[in-house]
């Protein structure tokens, strides 16, 4: 209890820090973020990615509902190191926690760093694991 | 004070951890509240109650030898481990133990992709490798091979079919544990077992041929507690050429008896994958008339239902079909299938569907095509793990009841009445069993149906609600002989009770077994309501 109360303390101080969405997201990650990305691609990006219908995506659109917060984690300008500690270690709703088995503390330190990056710094948006599979062998990609 | 493993005091539990640090390293092993919390089920039931079962410490070996003296360890000390694989058996226990105190033994870390044979259509992969990861291998590789994976992707082959969990593409690939072909297994005195063929040295049909010779013990590594499961074989699909889909409509409420009949017959004949039950009445549901009479005391009549569906011009049933295989055949199949069911049921309809050469594309995936509103999931129906169906999740977590019935039309609509009747004493949760409601075609060869009320962290009183009519429904379920697959650990014992034929003789097999090779019970005590002569005094 005393660690979701943390949680919801430190994800309200983040709120109101959203910057401009415009940031132009092509190509890779800068190289310091490469790892970090890989993270997010493999763990996160499963429910969380750019993709509306995906369950985690969804779920925050909704709860963000109203407000300029982005519903994707690969958009979000207002997260911190501390916060994403939180939820990746004690979970929120039916997102489960994450053990050190499978996200290290060395993992999530290059995960934080790749989710509080400026924008212009991430890249392209990480494509779900089929999709990226799809391109790999030269199908469409739309 | 932190939690101890059964029997054993603070000095005693720092003496063991230090062995197990010893063994694979400081950074793999934790205790304590703080690095705990994430071996909690997060979808349990009695979350925070004196029911929810915690573990004491985790430990994380990185290969077989340590598994094996990790185990010795525990022997020593008597402390029971309780083995997880990727740990996200989520509405069946999570990574939490049936034991107080236990020792998670995480194998996460044990994730090779060990070999992917193309030719030979098979794969051996360590409990760590998750759906995510096999895809991966064998999409890389440019392997031409097709997954039969469960929902979420992130779960592991090894402890999926461990579960007895389930796919959605032809049928004998989607009971997962049938398709496993020899596995490894650290004993609870720490030897290392292989079995059927990998039990001869030299041989090279390990995951070709799952007997070897004599009586096979692969089946009471599943659902069970007899060794640490460190790899595993699996039966892998020729990716197919040509995927088909289609849907067929059939009028009245009785037809479903024959169109259950005829879709066995593809299924067993092999000519379908996974089918997709539904009502196009479902529509109705939303109409507090119709509600009230699908979920009538006692059930509706055909006649009543005949008279709501012809009254909204709809049909009372529809089956989705998916074929497999090369285009020709997928087409000479969907005709034979056509054919056979038209024939038979007056009335019924028949629409085609989407079509494609494997493997899918992107716009296929995403299955936004189908010229009706499809229940098919297209990714899993193509074994391309995701977390996209998770969104079936409500509140913050659910637990499952599956039970195993009948496959015929009759047994479902039984079931919708008896389930359907005993759960009103739980007004506050959805009707999940109604004179609507459809069975899931998941395993091979029977019909299961789903029970799966949610769960909320901040709700005792509905978790309160959820946990009572989880046990009401194995209870009244079998009763009419509707056995559950698969459960929870706060549901292994209630479960396991019901398999009661000659007094329990079952049970009290698997205990004599189980005392004779693990009478501390050392792996996982009380996993599927077998426990040891210690644990049973």
């Amino acid at each position: 209890m005393r660690l979701l109360l943390a949680s919801a303390a430190l994800l309200a101080a983040g709120v109101g820090a959203v910057a401009a969405q415009d940031a132009v997201r092509t190509g890779p990650a800068a190289p310091e973020l490469a790892e970090g990305k890989a993270v997010y691609a493999h763990w996160c990006a499963p429910c969380h990615a750019a993709e509306p219908s995906l369950p985690g995506t969804m779920s925050l659109a909704a709860k963000y509902d109203g407000s300029d917060i982005p519903a994707a984690l690969e958009d979000r300008t207002d997260l911190s190191a501390p916060v994403i500690g939180v939820f990746v270690r004690n979970g929120v709703a039916w997102m489960p926690p994450f053990r050190p088995t499978e996200i290290s503390d060395a993992e999530l330190a290059q995960l934080s760093a790749y989710l509080t990056a400026p924008l212009e710094d991430r890249g392209a948006h990480t494509p779900l694991l089929a999709d990226e599979m799809v391109q790999l062998h030269g199908g469409s990609s739309e | 004070m932190s939690l101890l493993p059964p029997d054993m005091d603070e000095a005693g539990f720092a003496a063991f951890l230090e062995e197990l640090r010893g063994t694979v390293g400081a950074d793999w092993v934790w205790s304590g509240e703080a690095d705990m919390f994430p071996y909690r089920d997060s979808f349990s039931p009695v979350w925070n109650t004196g029911e929810e079962r915690h573990a004491s410490a985790a430990v994380a070996p990185e290969n077989v030898e340590q598994v094996s003296e990790v185990v010795r360890i525990a022997r020593r000390h008597r402390v029971p481990l309780f083995p997880i694989s990727t740990g996200k058996n989520f509405g069946y226990g999570g990574p939490s133990p049936n034991v107080n105190g236990s020792v998670v033994l995480d194998l996460k870390r044990m994730n090779r992709v060990i070999e992917v044979n193309e030719e030979r259509a098979y794969c051996l992969v360590e409990p760590g490798v998750s759906y995510f990861d096999l895809y991966r291998e064998i999409q890389e590789r440019g392997l031409k091979l097709m997954l039969d994976c469960p929902d979420p992707g992130w779960g592991s082959p090894v402890g999926n079919s461990l579960e007895r969990g389930v796919g959605y593409t032809m049928p004998h690939f989607r009971d997962h544990f049938g398709a496993h072909c020899g596995m490894e297994v650290v004993l609870p005195d720490g030897e290392v077992m292989r079995t059927g063929m990998g039990a001869l040295p030299g041989s090279d049909t390990w995951q070709e041929y799952p007997y070897g010779f004599g009586p096979d013990p692969a089946g009471l590594f599943a659902q069970g507690n007899f060794g640490v499961v460190t790899k595993m074989g699996f039966r892998l699909l020729p990716l197919p050429e040509y995927y088909r889909s289609a849907l067929i409509t059939v009028p009245r409420r009785r037809d479903f008896v024959k169109l259950v009949n005829h879709v066995n017959y593809l299924s067993d004949s092999g000519l379908i994958g996974e089918v997709e039950y539904g009502s196009p009445l479902s529509a109705l549901m939303g109409n507090a008339d119709f509600m009230a009479l699908a979920t009538r005391t006692g059930g509706p009549s055909d006649a009543e239902m005949d008279a709501a569906a012809s009254d909204a011009g709809l049909h009372n049933w529809q089956v989705e079909l998916q074929f497999f295989g090369p285009e020709k055949a997928t087409l000479e199949n969907w005709h034979y299938a056509k054919d056979r069911i038209l024939s038979d049921i007056p009335g019924a309809a028949s629409f085609e569907g989407d079509h494609f050469p494997m493997p899918a594309t992107e716009e296929q995936l995403n299955n936004t095509t189908q010229p009706w509103q499809t229940s098919i999931k297209r990714r899993r129906s193509l074994g391309v793990p995701s977390l996209g169906a998770w969104k079936i999740v409500r509140d913050d977590g659910h637990v499952g009841f599956f039970p195993v019935l009948p496959r015929t039309g009759e047994a479902v609509f039984e079931v919708q009445r008896v389930l359907g009747d005993a759960m009103k004493e739980f007004p506050t949760l959805p009707p999940f069993f109604n004179a609507l409601t459809t069975p899931l075609f998941w395993h091979t060869h029977t019909f299961q149906m789903v029970f799966a009320p949610s769960i909320k962290h901040d709700d005792p009183a509905h978790n309160a609600i959820t946990h009572a009519a989880m046990k009401k429904c194995v209870a009244v379920a079998a009763e009419h002989g509707w056995g559950d697959y698969r459960a929870a650990p706060i549901y292994q014992d209630d479960v396991a009770g019901t398999y009661s034929f000659n007094n329990h003789i079952l049970r009290r097999f698997h205990e004599q077994l189980k005392d004779a090779i693990d009478p501390d019970g050392i792996i996982a005590p009380g996993r599927g309501g077998i426990w040891p002569r210690r644990f049973r005094a």
